[in-house]
Protein backbone atom coordinates (compact mmCIF):
# COMPACT_ATOMS: atom_id res chain seq x y z
CA UNK A 1 0.00 0.00 0.00
CA UNK A 2 1.29 3.41 -0.87
CA UNK A 3 1.96 5.65 2.08
CA UNK A 4 2.79 8.82 0.26
CA UNK A 5 0.06 11.36 0.06
CA UNK A 6 0.31 14.59 -1.78
CA UNK A 7 -0.93 17.12 0.75
CA UNK A 8 -3.01 18.85 -1.91
CA UNK A 9 -5.36 15.88 -2.20
CA UNK A 10 -5.86 15.58 1.54
CA UNK A 11 -8.39 17.17 3.87
CA UNK A 12 -5.51 17.61 6.29
CA UNK A 13 -3.29 20.66 6.05
CA UNK A 14 0.38 20.71 5.02
CA UNK A 15 1.07 21.49 8.69
CA UNK A 16 -0.17 18.01 9.57
CA UNK A 17 2.29 16.38 7.19
CA UNK A 18 5.14 18.57 8.39
CA UNK A 19 4.44 17.69 12.02
CA UNK A 20 4.31 13.99 11.18
CA UNK A 21 7.49 14.13 9.16
CA UNK A 22 9.30 15.59 12.16
CA UNK A 23 8.00 12.77 14.36
CA UNK A 24 8.67 9.87 12.00
CA UNK A 25 12.35 9.35 12.94
CA UNK A 26 11.40 9.13 16.60
CA UNK A 27 9.61 5.80 16.28
CA UNK A 28 10.74 2.46 14.86
CA UNK A 29 7.32 1.85 13.27
CA UNK A 30 5.04 4.20 11.44
CA UNK A 31 1.95 2.82 13.18
CA UNK A 32 3.24 4.38 16.42
CA UNK A 33 2.31 7.70 14.83
CA UNK A 34 -1.39 6.88 14.94
CA UNK A 35 -2.07 8.68 18.24
CA UNK A 36 0.04 11.73 17.42
CA UNK A 37 -1.63 11.86 14.00
CA UNK A 38 -5.11 11.70 15.48
CA UNK A 39 -4.28 14.48 17.95
CA UNK A 40 -2.91 16.60 15.12
CA UNK A 41 -5.89 15.91 12.87
CA UNK A 42 -8.33 16.68 15.66
CA UNK A 43 -6.61 19.99 16.29
CA UNK A 44 -7.49 20.98 12.72
CA UNK A 45 -11.19 20.13 12.87
CA UNK A 46 -12.03 20.13 16.57
CA UNK A 47 -13.20 16.57 15.98
CA UNK A 48 -12.42 13.64 13.68
CA UNK A 49 -14.68 13.48 10.67
CA UNK A 50 -14.60 10.36 8.51
CA UNK A 51 -12.47 12.11 5.88
CA UNK A 52 -9.85 12.96 8.49
CA UNK A 53 -9.71 9.35 9.70
CA UNK A 54 -9.30 8.22 6.11
CA UNK A 55 -6.54 10.72 5.48
CA UNK A 56 -4.74 9.54 8.62
CA UNK A 57 -5.14 5.93 7.48
CA UNK A 58 -3.72 6.77 4.10
CA UNK A 59 -0.79 8.59 5.63
CA UNK A 60 0.00 5.74 8.05
CA UNK A 61 -0.59 3.11 5.37
CA UNK A 62 -3.31 1.09 7.08
CA UNK A 63 -7.00 0.43 6.49
CA UNK A 64 -9.31 3.20 7.78
CA UNK A 65 -11.00 0.61 10.01
CA UNK A 66 -7.77 0.27 11.97
CA UNK A 67 -7.70 4.01 12.60
CA UNK A 68 -11.33 4.05 13.66
CA UNK A 69 -10.71 1.07 15.94
CA UNK A 70 -7.96 2.98 17.71
CA UNK A 71 -9.70 6.37 17.74
CA UNK A 72 -12.88 4.92 19.25
CA UNK A 73 -10.94 3.47 22.18
CA UNK A 74 -9.86 6.83 23.58
CA UNK A 75 -12.27 9.32 25.11
CA UNK A 76 -10.34 12.38 23.95
CA UNK A 77 -10.91 11.63 20.29
CA UNK A 78 -14.22 13.14 19.29
CA UNK A 79 -15.95 11.07 16.63
CA UNK A 80 -18.81 13.56 16.66
CA UNK A 81 -18.58 17.34 16.36
CA UNK A 82 -18.24 19.24 19.64
CA UNK A 83 -18.98 22.83 20.58
CA UNK A 84 -16.46 25.63 20.39
CA UNK A 85 -15.87 25.24 24.11
CA UNK A 86 -15.89 21.65 25.28
CA UNK A 87 -16.52 21.63 29.02
CA UNK A 88 -15.37 18.47 30.74
CA UNK A 89 -16.29 18.50 34.40
CA UNK A 90 -14.58 15.88 36.53
CA UNK A 91 -17.14 13.89 38.48
CA UNK A 92 -14.79 11.32 39.93
CA UNK A 93 -14.39 10.75 43.68
CA UNK A 94 -12.18 13.66 44.77
CA UNK A 95 -14.19 16.21 42.78
CA UNK A 96 -17.56 14.80 43.85
CA UNK A 97 -16.42 15.03 47.47
CA UNK A 98 -15.95 18.74 46.89
CA UNK A 99 -19.15 19.57 45.05
CA UNK A 100 -18.72 18.54 41.40
CA UNK A 101 -22.32 17.32 41.13
CA UNK A 102 -23.59 20.84 41.84
CA UNK A 103 -21.35 22.20 39.10
CA UNK A 104 -22.76 19.76 36.58
CA UNK A 105 -26.37 20.63 37.50
CA UNK A 106 -25.53 24.32 37.32
CA UNK A 107 -24.08 23.95 33.82
CA UNK A 108 -26.97 21.84 32.62
CA UNK A 109 -29.43 24.43 33.84
CA UNK A 110 -27.52 27.45 32.60
CA UNK A 111 -26.77 26.00 29.17
CA UNK A 112 -30.09 24.18 28.84
CA UNK A 113 -28.46 20.91 27.80
CA UNK A 114 -27.75 17.58 29.45
CA UNK A 115 -24.31 16.02 29.76
CA UNK A 116 -23.13 14.72 26.43
CA UNK A 117 -25.04 17.39 24.49
CA UNK A 118 -24.09 20.50 22.55
CA UNK A 119 -25.92 23.82 22.70
CA UNK A 120 -27.90 24.64 19.53
CA UNK A 121 -25.62 27.61 18.80
CA UNK A 122 -22.65 25.24 18.81
CA UNK A 123 -20.86 27.17 21.51
CA UNK A 124 -20.74 24.58 24.27
CA UNK A 125 -20.52 20.83 24.67
CA UNK A 126 -20.91 19.56 28.21
CA UNK A 127 -19.35 16.27 29.33
CA UNK A 128 -18.74 14.50 32.58
CA UNK A 129 -15.10 13.53 32.79
CA UNK A 130 -13.21 10.94 34.78
CA UNK A 131 -10.36 11.89 37.11
CA UNK A 132 -8.28 14.70 35.60
CA UNK A 133 -5.44 14.39 38.10
CA UNK A 134 -6.26 17.68 39.77
CA UNK A 135 -7.70 16.25 43.00
CA UNK A 136 -5.73 18.59 45.28
CA UNK A 137 -7.42 21.54 43.62
CA UNK A 138 -10.82 19.87 43.24
CA UNK A 139 -13.35 20.38 41.86
CA UNK A 140 -11.73 20.73 38.47
CA UNK A 141 -12.74 20.81 34.85
CA UNK A 142 -11.23 21.20 31.44
CA UNK A 143 -12.37 23.75 28.91
CA UNK A 144 -10.89 22.43 25.65
CA UNK A 145 -7.18 21.95 26.54
CA UNK A 146 -7.12 24.14 29.64
CA UNK A 147 -7.58 23.14 33.24
CA UNK A 148 -9.73 25.26 35.53
CA UNK A 149 -9.32 24.28 39.16
CA UNK A 150 -10.65 25.13 42.62
CA UNK A 151 -13.99 25.66 40.95
CA UNK A 152 -17.15 26.92 42.54
CA UNK A 153 -20.40 28.12 41.05
CA UNK A 154 -19.49 31.85 40.84
CA UNK A 155 -16.18 31.01 39.15
CA UNK A 156 -17.90 28.63 36.74
CA UNK A 157 -20.60 31.19 36.01
CA UNK A 158 -17.98 33.85 35.21
CA UNK A 159 -16.24 31.47 32.88
CA UNK A 160 -19.44 30.56 31.06
CA UNK A 161 -20.39 34.23 30.71
CA UNK A 162 -17.01 35.12 29.27
CA UNK A 163 -17.00 32.20 26.84
CA UNK A 164 -20.57 32.99 25.80
CA UNK A 165 -19.55 36.45 24.66
CA UNK A 166 -16.38 35.44 22.89
CA UNK A 167 -16.50 35.51 19.09
CA UNK B 1 17.81 9.67 61.55
CA UNK B 2 17.67 13.37 62.19
CA UNK B 3 14.47 14.71 63.71
CA UNK B 4 14.07 17.16 60.89
CA UNK B 5 11.90 15.96 58.04
CA UNK B 6 13.88 15.55 54.88
CA UNK B 7 12.15 16.10 51.60
CA UNK B 8 13.59 15.81 48.12
CA UNK B 9 10.98 17.36 45.88
CA UNK B 10 8.27 19.36 47.47
CA UNK B 11 10.33 22.39 48.44
CA UNK B 12 10.74 23.07 44.73
CA UNK B 13 7.02 22.93 43.92
CA UNK B 14 4.73 25.87 43.39
CA UNK B 15 6.94 28.33 41.54
CA UNK B 16 6.98 28.36 37.75
CA UNK B 17 10.55 29.63 37.58
CA UNK B 18 11.76 26.48 39.37
CA UNK B 19 11.33 24.40 36.27
CA UNK B 20 14.20 25.93 34.36
CA UNK B 21 17.52 24.24 33.73
CA UNK B 22 19.38 27.05 35.48
CA UNK B 23 17.33 26.60 38.65
CA UNK B 24 17.76 22.84 38.49
CA UNK B 25 21.51 23.15 38.12
CA UNK B 26 22.04 25.83 40.73
CA UNK B 27 19.55 24.70 43.38
CA UNK B 28 19.34 20.93 42.92
CA UNK B 29 22.86 20.03 41.72
CA UNK B 30 21.18 19.24 38.44
CA UNK B 31 22.80 16.73 36.07
CA UNK B 32 25.75 16.13 38.39
CA UNK B 33 24.44 12.65 39.17
CA UNK B 34 23.94 11.87 35.48
CA UNK B 35 27.49 12.99 34.75
CA UNK B 36 28.88 10.84 37.56
CA UNK B 37 26.95 7.85 36.26
CA UNK B 38 27.77 8.21 32.59
CA UNK B 39 31.44 9.07 33.04
CA UNK B 40 32.47 6.95 36.04
CA UNK B 41 30.04 4.08 36.65
CA UNK B 42 29.18 0.85 34.84
CA UNK B 43 25.51 0.05 34.18
CA UNK B 44 25.73 -2.78 36.72
CA UNK B 45 27.03 -0.42 39.38
CA UNK B 46 24.08 1.89 38.76
CA UNK B 47 21.58 -0.95 39.07
CA UNK B 48 23.32 -2.11 42.26
CA UNK B 49 23.05 1.37 43.77
CA UNK B 50 19.36 1.60 42.91
CA UNK B 51 18.78 -1.86 44.41
CA UNK B 52 20.49 -0.72 47.61
CA UNK B 53 18.22 2.31 47.78
CA UNK B 54 15.09 0.20 48.31
CA UNK B 55 13.27 2.41 45.85
CA UNK B 56 9.94 0.77 45.11
CA UNK B 57 7.92 1.80 42.09
CA UNK B 58 5.83 4.86 42.82
CA UNK B 59 3.15 4.18 40.24
CA UNK B 60 1.20 1.80 42.42
CA UNK B 61 2.56 -1.72 42.29
CA UNK B 62 5.58 -0.94 44.47
CA UNK B 63 7.94 -3.20 42.54
CA UNK B 64 11.63 -2.55 43.32
CA UNK B 65 13.00 -0.33 40.55
CA UNK B 66 16.55 -1.72 40.66
CA UNK B 67 15.27 -5.25 40.26
CA UNK B 68 13.07 -4.21 37.34
CA UNK B 69 16.11 -2.79 35.55
CA UNK B 70 18.15 -5.91 36.28
CA UNK B 71 15.62 -8.02 34.32
CA UNK B 72 16.55 -6.27 31.06
CA UNK B 73 18.79 -8.70 29.20
CA UNK B 74 22.37 -7.57 28.67
CA UNK B 75 23.66 -7.33 25.11
CA UNK B 76 21.59 -8.76 22.29
CA UNK B 77 20.92 -7.01 19.01
CA UNK B 78 17.48 -5.64 19.80
CA UNK B 79 17.21 -2.03 20.92
CA UNK B 80 16.13 -1.51 24.53
CA UNK B 81 13.59 1.03 25.64
CA UNK B 82 12.98 3.02 28.76
CA UNK B 83 9.42 4.26 28.99
CA UNK B 84 8.30 6.72 31.62
CA UNK B 85 4.74 6.14 32.72
CA UNK B 86 3.27 9.61 33.11
CA UNK B 87 -0.28 8.45 32.53
CA UNK B 88 -1.21 9.27 36.14
CA UNK B 89 -4.72 7.91 35.79
CA UNK B 90 -5.46 6.40 39.18
CA UNK B 91 -8.25 8.55 40.61
CA UNK B 92 -6.94 10.66 43.48
CA UNK B 93 -3.37 10.87 42.20
CA UNK B 94 -1.88 14.19 41.13
CA UNK B 95 1.77 14.10 42.19
CA UNK B 96 3.34 13.37 38.81
CA UNK B 97 1.68 16.42 37.33
CA UNK B 98 3.50 18.71 39.78
CA UNK B 99 6.74 16.78 39.40
CA UNK B 100 6.54 17.48 35.68
CA UNK B 101 5.52 21.07 36.20
CA UNK B 102 8.22 21.99 38.68
CA UNK B 103 11.09 19.53 38.25
CA UNK B 104 10.94 18.29 34.66
CA UNK B 105 14.73 18.15 34.61
CA UNK B 106 14.71 15.82 37.59
CA UNK B 107 12.68 13.39 35.51
CA UNK B 108 14.92 13.83 32.48
CA UNK B 109 18.05 13.28 34.55
CA UNK B 110 16.50 10.17 36.10
CA UNK B 111 15.76 8.92 32.59
CA UNK B 112 19.33 9.53 31.44
CA UNK B 113 20.59 7.43 34.35
CA UNK B 114 17.95 4.73 33.81
CA UNK B 115 18.63 4.58 30.08
CA UNK B 116 22.34 4.26 30.73
CA UNK B 117 21.72 1.45 33.22
CA UNK B 118 19.65 -0.65 30.81
CA UNK B 119 21.42 0.31 27.57
CA UNK B 120 18.63 2.36 26.00
CA UNK B 121 19.23 4.92 23.27
CA UNK B 122 15.70 6.18 22.77
CA UNK B 123 13.31 6.70 25.65
CA UNK B 124 9.66 7.69 25.70
CA UNK B 125 7.54 9.61 28.15
CA UNK B 126 3.96 8.43 27.81
CA UNK B 127 1.90 11.25 29.27
CA UNK B 128 -1.87 11.27 29.68
CA UNK B 129 -3.57 13.22 26.93
CA UNK B 130 -5.25 15.68 29.27
CA UNK B 131 -1.87 16.97 30.46
CA UNK B 132 -1.45 19.10 27.33
CA UNK B 133 0.39 21.86 29.12
CA UNK B 134 2.63 19.43 30.99
CA UNK B 135 3.55 17.71 27.71
CA UNK B 136 4.57 21.08 26.34
CA UNK B 137 6.63 21.86 29.46
CA UNK B 138 8.38 18.52 29.11
CA UNK B 139 9.21 19.20 25.49
CA UNK B 140 10.62 22.58 26.47
CA UNK B 141 12.75 21.00 29.19
CA UNK B 142 13.97 18.32 26.77
CA UNK B 143 15.03 21.05 24.33
CA UNK B 144 16.84 22.86 27.13
CA UNK B 145 18.64 19.67 28.16
CA UNK B 146 19.54 18.96 24.54
CA UNK B 147 21.00 22.43 24.03
CA UNK B 148 23.12 21.96 27.15
CA UNK B 149 24.43 18.63 25.85
CA UNK B 150 22.67 16.42 28.40
CA UNK B 151 20.61 14.71 25.72
CA UNK B 152 21.47 13.80 22.14
CA UNK B 153 24.72 12.34 20.84
CA UNK B 154 27.83 11.65 22.89
CA UNK B 155 26.53 12.81 26.25
CA UNK B 156 29.29 14.16 28.55
CA UNK B 157 31.79 13.38 25.80
CA UNK B 158 31.22 9.63 26.06
CA UNK B 159 29.79 7.17 23.54
CA UNK B 160 26.44 7.23 25.31
CA UNK B 161 23.58 8.82 23.37
CA UNK B 162 19.97 9.32 24.33
CA UNK B 163 16.91 10.97 22.88
CA UNK B 164 13.58 11.33 24.62
CA UNK B 165 10.20 11.57 22.89
CA UNK B 166 7.07 12.76 24.64
CA UNK B 167 4.11 10.65 23.54
CA UNK B 168 0.62 11.81 24.44
CA UNK B 169 -2.15 9.42 25.42
CA UNK B 170 -5.74 10.26 24.64
CA UNK B 171 -7.88 9.55 27.66
CA UNK B 172 -7.89 5.95 28.86
CA UNK B 173 -7.31 4.82 32.45
CA UNK B 174 -6.09 1.45 31.28
CA UNK B 175 -3.05 3.02 29.61
CA UNK B 176 -1.57 3.40 33.08
CA UNK B 177 -1.22 -0.39 33.07
CA UNK B 178 2.22 -0.92 31.61
CA UNK B 179 1.35 -3.27 28.77
CA UNK B 180 -1.77 -1.25 27.90
CA UNK B 181 0.55 1.74 27.80
CA UNK B 182 2.97 -0.04 25.49
CA UNK B 183 0.19 -1.01 23.09
CA UNK B 184 -0.98 2.58 23.12
CA UNK B 185 2.57 3.77 22.43
CA UNK B 186 2.65 1.43 19.44
CA UNK B 187 -0.50 3.05 18.06
CA UNK B 188 -2.98 0.41 19.15
CA UNK B 189 -5.95 0.30 21.48
CA UNK B 190 -4.62 0.42 25.03
CA UNK B 191 -5.50 -3.17 25.83
CA UNK B 192 -3.22 -4.92 28.32
CA UNK B 193 -1.21 -7.86 27.03
CA UNK B 194 -1.01 -11.43 28.18
CA UNK B 195 2.01 -11.85 30.47
CA UNK B 196 4.49 -13.45 30.20
CA UNK B 197 6.37 -12.31 28.23
CA UNK B 198 6.94 -9.38 30.55
CA UNK B 199 8.04 -6.02 29.12
CA UNK B 200 11.62 -6.65 30.26
CA UNK B 201 11.78 -9.35 27.58
CA UNK B 202 9.24 -8.12 25.04
CA UNK B 203 7.93 -4.63 25.65
CA UNK B 204 7.74 -1.65 23.33
CA UNK B 205 7.93 -2.72 19.66
CA UNK B 206 8.76 -6.26 20.78
CA UNK B 207 11.98 -5.17 22.46
CA UNK B 208 13.20 -5.31 26.07
CA UNK B 209 11.60 -2.41 27.93
CA UNK B 210 11.55 -0.94 31.42
CA UNK B 211 8.44 1.04 32.33
CA UNK B 212 8.88 3.35 35.32
CA UNK B 213 6.67 5.92 36.99
CA UNK B 214 7.59 9.64 36.95
CA UNK B 215 8.30 9.82 40.69
CA UNK B 216 10.41 6.65 40.57
CA UNK B 217 12.58 8.09 37.81
CA UNK B 218 12.78 11.53 39.41
CA UNK B 219 14.07 9.83 42.57
CA UNK B 220 17.03 8.31 40.74
CA UNK B 221 19.30 11.39 40.68
CA UNK B 222 18.78 11.71 44.45
CA UNK B 223 19.79 8.07 44.92
CA UNK B 224 23.01 8.62 43.01
CA UNK B 225 23.68 11.92 44.78
CA UNK B 226 23.05 10.59 48.30
CA UNK B 227 24.16 7.03 47.70
CA UNK B 228 21.74 4.10 47.67
CA UNK B 229 22.18 3.31 51.32
CA UNK B 230 21.62 6.85 52.57
CA UNK B 231 18.54 7.17 50.35
CA UNK B 232 17.22 3.92 51.74
CA UNK B 233 17.67 5.20 55.28
CA UNK B 234 15.37 8.13 54.54
CA UNK B 235 12.63 5.56 54.84
CA UNK B 236 11.50 4.80 58.36
CA UNK B 237 10.49 1.22 57.63
CA UNK B 238 12.84 -1.50 56.54
CA UNK B 239 11.71 -2.34 53.04
CA UNK B 240 10.84 1.13 51.74
CA UNK B 241 13.54 3.63 50.93
CA UNK B 242 13.37 7.34 50.35
CA UNK B 243 10.43 9.67 50.53
CA UNK B 244 6.87 9.39 49.27
CA UNK B 245 4.82 12.14 47.73
CA UNK B 246 1.28 11.83 48.99
CA UNK B 247 -1.72 13.15 47.06
CA UNK B 248 -4.21 14.13 49.75
CA UNK B 249 -7.71 15.02 48.58
CA UNK B 250 -11.35 14.97 49.59
CA UNK B 251 -12.88 16.53 52.65
CA UNK B 252 -9.84 17.73 54.54
CA UNK B 253 -9.01 21.33 55.33
CA UNK B 254 -5.79 21.40 53.34
CA UNK B 255 -5.85 19.04 50.38
CA UNK B 256 -2.67 18.93 48.33
CA UNK B 257 0.69 17.23 47.97
CA UNK B 258 2.77 16.26 50.99
CA UNK B 259 6.11 14.54 51.04
CA UNK B 260 7.03 12.27 53.93
CA UNK B 261 9.93 9.98 54.66
CA UNK B 262 8.52 6.58 53.70
CA UNK B 263 6.72 4.96 56.61
CA UNK B 264 7.28 7.86 59.01
CA UNK B 265 3.63 8.76 59.63
CA UNK B 266 0.32 7.13 60.32
CA UNK B 267 -2.71 7.76 58.18
CA UNK B 268 -4.20 9.72 61.09
CA UNK B 269 -1.15 12.00 61.24
CA UNK B 270 -1.37 12.62 57.52
CA UNK B 271 -5.05 13.52 57.64
CA UNK B 272 -5.01 15.57 60.84
CA UNK B 273 -1.48 16.99 61.11
CA UNK B 274 -0.65 17.53 57.45
CA UNK B 275 -4.14 17.91 56.03
CA UNK B 276 -5.36 20.03 58.95
CA UNK B 277 -8.17 17.64 59.82
CA UNK B 278 -11.68 17.47 58.51
CA UNK B 279 -13.28 20.25 56.54
CA UNK B 280 -15.96 22.07 58.56
CA UNK B 281 -15.02 19.86 61.55
CA UNK B 282 -17.18 17.05 60.18
CA UNK B 283 -16.65 13.56 61.50
CA UNK B 284 -14.42 11.25 59.51
CA UNK B 285 -16.30 8.30 58.04
CA UNK B 286 -14.04 6.55 55.57
CA UNK B 287 -10.63 6.79 53.94
CA UNK B 288 -9.62 5.49 50.54
CA UNK B 289 -5.91 5.13 51.16
CA UNK B 290 -4.24 4.38 47.82
CA UNK B 291 -6.19 5.65 44.84
CA UNK B 292 -9.77 4.64 44.13
CA UNK B 293 -8.74 1.01 43.56
CA UNK B 294 -7.72 0.57 47.18
CA UNK B 295 -10.16 -1.16 49.52
CA UNK B 296 -11.73 1.40 51.87
CA UNK B 297 -10.81 1.91 55.54
CA UNK B 298 -13.13 2.98 58.35
CA UNK B 299 -12.40 5.87 60.73
CA UNK B 300 -11.20 3.31 63.29
CA UNK B 301 -8.50 1.93 61.04
CA UNK B 302 -6.37 5.01 60.48
CA UNK B 303 -3.74 4.47 63.14
CA UNK B 304 -1.85 2.38 60.64
CA UNK B 305 1.64 3.33 59.46
CA UNK B 306 1.19 4.72 55.98
CA UNK B 307 3.37 2.41 53.94
CA UNK B 308 3.15 -0.63 51.68
CA UNK B 309 3.34 -3.54 54.14
CA UNK B 310 1.34 -2.09 57.05
CA UNK B 311 -1.53 -1.24 54.70
CA UNK B 312 -1.36 -4.62 53.02
CA UNK B 313 -1.59 -6.24 56.42
CA UNK B 314 -4.96 -4.63 57.06
CA UNK B 315 -6.31 -5.67 53.67
CA UNK B 316 -5.83 -2.56 51.60
CA UNK B 317 -2.99 -0.95 49.65
CA UNK B 318 -0.86 2.12 49.35
CA UNK B 319 -1.04 2.15 45.56
CA UNK B 320 0.04 5.51 44.20
CA UNK B 321 -0.12 7.11 47.69
CA UNK B 322 -3.36 8.91 46.90
CA UNK B 323 -5.51 9.40 49.98
CA UNK B 324 -9.14 10.42 49.61
CA UNK B 325 -10.87 11.46 52.79
CA UNK B 326 -14.62 11.01 53.22
CA UNK B 327 -16.73 12.68 55.92
CA UNK B 328 -19.96 11.66 57.62
CA UNK B 329 -21.97 13.81 55.21
CA UNK B 330 -21.25 11.53 52.26
CA UNK B 331 -23.66 8.92 50.97
CA UNK B 332 -21.36 5.90 50.68
CA UNK B 333 -23.49 3.75 48.36
CA UNK B 334 -23.59 6.67 45.96
CA UNK B 335 -19.83 7.14 46.27
CA UNK B 336 -19.26 3.45 45.58
CA UNK B 337 -21.56 3.70 42.58
CA UNK B 338 -19.38 6.59 41.36
CA UNK B 339 -16.22 4.53 41.76
CA UNK B 340 -17.74 1.50 40.06
CA UNK B 341 -19.09 3.58 37.20
CA UNK B 342 -15.53 4.67 36.57
CA UNK B 343 -14.24 1.10 36.29
CA UNK B 344 -17.18 0.06 34.13
CA UNK B 345 -16.36 2.96 31.80
CA UNK B 346 -12.64 2.25 31.75
CA UNK B 347 -12.74 -1.54 31.41
CA UNK B 348 -11.08 -2.24 28.08
CA UNK B 349 -13.46 -5.14 27.42
CA UNK B 350 -10.97 -7.92 26.73
CA UNK B 351 -11.74 -10.09 29.76
CA UNK B 352 -15.31 -11.20 30.30
CA UNK B 353 -15.32 -11.05 34.14
CA UNK B 354 -14.27 -7.39 34.07
CA UNK B 355 -16.22 -6.28 30.99
CA UNK B 356 -19.50 -7.83 32.14
CA UNK B 357 -18.93 -7.75 35.89
CA UNK B 358 -18.11 -4.05 36.18
CA UNK B 359 -21.22 -3.04 34.27
CA UNK B 360 -23.32 -5.45 36.29
CA UNK B 361 -21.98 -4.07 39.58
CA UNK B 362 -22.54 -0.54 38.34
CA UNK B 363 -26.16 -1.16 37.39
CA UNK B 364 -26.94 -2.91 40.69
CA UNK B 365 -25.41 -0.04 42.65
CA UNK B 366 -27.31 2.42 40.51
CA UNK B 367 -30.61 0.77 41.32
CA UNK B 368 -29.75 0.61 45.03
CA UNK B 369 -29.06 4.34 44.99
CA UNK B 370 -32.36 4.98 43.25
CA UNK B 371 -34.58 3.12 45.69
CA UNK B 372 -34.88 0.04 43.50
CA UNK B 373 -32.50 -2.20 45.41
CA UNK B 374 -33.41 -5.84 45.91
CA UNK B 375 -32.89 -7.90 49.01
CA UNK B 376 -30.19 -10.11 47.57
CA UNK B 377 -28.35 -7.30 45.80
CA UNK B 378 -25.60 -6.97 48.39
CA UNK B 379 -24.82 -10.66 48.23
CA UNK B 380 -24.87 -10.53 44.44
CA UNK B 381 -22.43 -7.62 44.51
CA UNK B 382 -20.09 -9.41 46.89
CA UNK B 383 -20.24 -12.53 44.75
CA UNK B 384 -19.62 -10.52 41.56
CA UNK B 385 -16.62 -8.82 43.12
CA UNK B 386 -15.26 -12.21 44.13
CA UNK B 387 -15.67 -13.47 40.58
CA UNK B 388 -13.79 -10.56 38.99
CA UNK B 389 -10.79 -10.24 41.31
CA UNK B 390 -7.84 -12.33 40.17
CA UNK B 391 -9.61 -13.51 37.02
CA UNK B 392 -8.49 -10.89 34.54
CA UNK B 393 -5.39 -10.15 32.47
CA UNK B 394 -4.60 -6.95 34.31
CA UNK B 395 -5.26 -5.38 37.70
CA UNK B 396 -8.29 -3.35 36.58
CA UNK B 397 -10.53 -6.22 37.58
CA UNK B 398 -9.09 -6.31 41.08
CA UNK B 399 -9.24 -2.53 41.21
CA UNK B 400 -12.98 -2.62 40.54
CA UNK B 401 -13.66 -5.53 42.87
CA UNK B 402 -11.74 -4.26 45.91
CA UNK B 403 -13.86 -1.18 46.59
CA UNK B 404 -17.16 -3.04 46.11
CA UNK B 405 -16.22 -5.89 48.43
CA UNK B 406 -14.76 -3.60 51.11
CA UNK B 407 -17.48 -0.92 51.10
CA UNK B 408 -20.18 -3.55 51.51
CA UNK B 409 -18.26 -5.47 54.15
CA UNK B 410 -17.46 -2.43 56.25
CA UNK B 411 -20.51 -0.24 55.73
CA UNK B 412 -23.23 -2.82 55.09
CA UNK B 413 -25.92 -1.10 57.22
CA UNK B 414 -25.72 2.00 55.01
CA UNK B 415 -26.44 -0.10 51.97
CA UNK B 416 -29.17 -2.09 53.69
CA UNK B 417 -30.87 1.12 54.74
CA UNK B 418 -31.33 1.95 51.06
CA UNK B 419 -32.97 -1.36 50.27
CA UNK B 420 -36.55 -1.55 51.41
CA UNK B 421 -37.47 -5.09 52.37
CA UNK B 422 -39.94 -6.75 50.03
CA UNK B 423 -43.12 -8.10 51.49
CA UNK B 424 -43.25 -11.71 50.47
CA UNK B 425 -45.50 -12.37 47.53
CA UNK B 426 -45.67 -8.74 46.47
CA UNK B 427 -44.38 -7.73 43.11
CA UNK B 428 -41.86 -4.92 43.30
CA UNK B 429 -42.28 -3.62 39.80
CA UNK B 430 -45.54 -3.02 38.08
Amino acid sequence: MSTSVAPQESVLSPKFYEAMKALEPQYPRKTALILPALHQAQSEFGWLPKEALEAVAQYIGVHPAQIREVASFYTMFNLKPVGKTHLKICTNVACVLRGADDLVSFCEKKLGIACGETTPDGKFTLSEEECLGACGTAPAMMANDDYIENLDIPKLNDFLERSQHER
Amino acid sequence: MSAEVQTLFIQHFGKDSNRTLSYYQSQQSGYVAAKTVVTTMTPDQVIEEVKKSNLRGRGGAGFPTGMKWSFIPKGGDKPKYLVCNADESEPGTFKDRDLIRYTPHGLIEGMIIGAYAIGCKHAYIYIRGEYTREARLLNEAIQEAKSAGFLGEKIFGTDFSLNITVHRGAGAYICGEETGLLNSLEGKRGEPRVKPPFPAISGAFGCPTAVNNVESLASIPHIIRLGGEAYSKLGAVEKSGGTRIISLSGQVKRPGLYEIQAGSKTLRQIIYDLGGGMKKEKKLKAVIPGGSSAPVLTADEIDVIYDIEPLMKIGTMMGSAAIMVVSESVDLPKLLWRITKFYAHESCGQCTPCREGCHWMESILHRICHGQGREDDLDTLTSLAGNIGGKTLCALGDAAAGPVASFIKKFRPEFEAKITPVVRGQKRYA
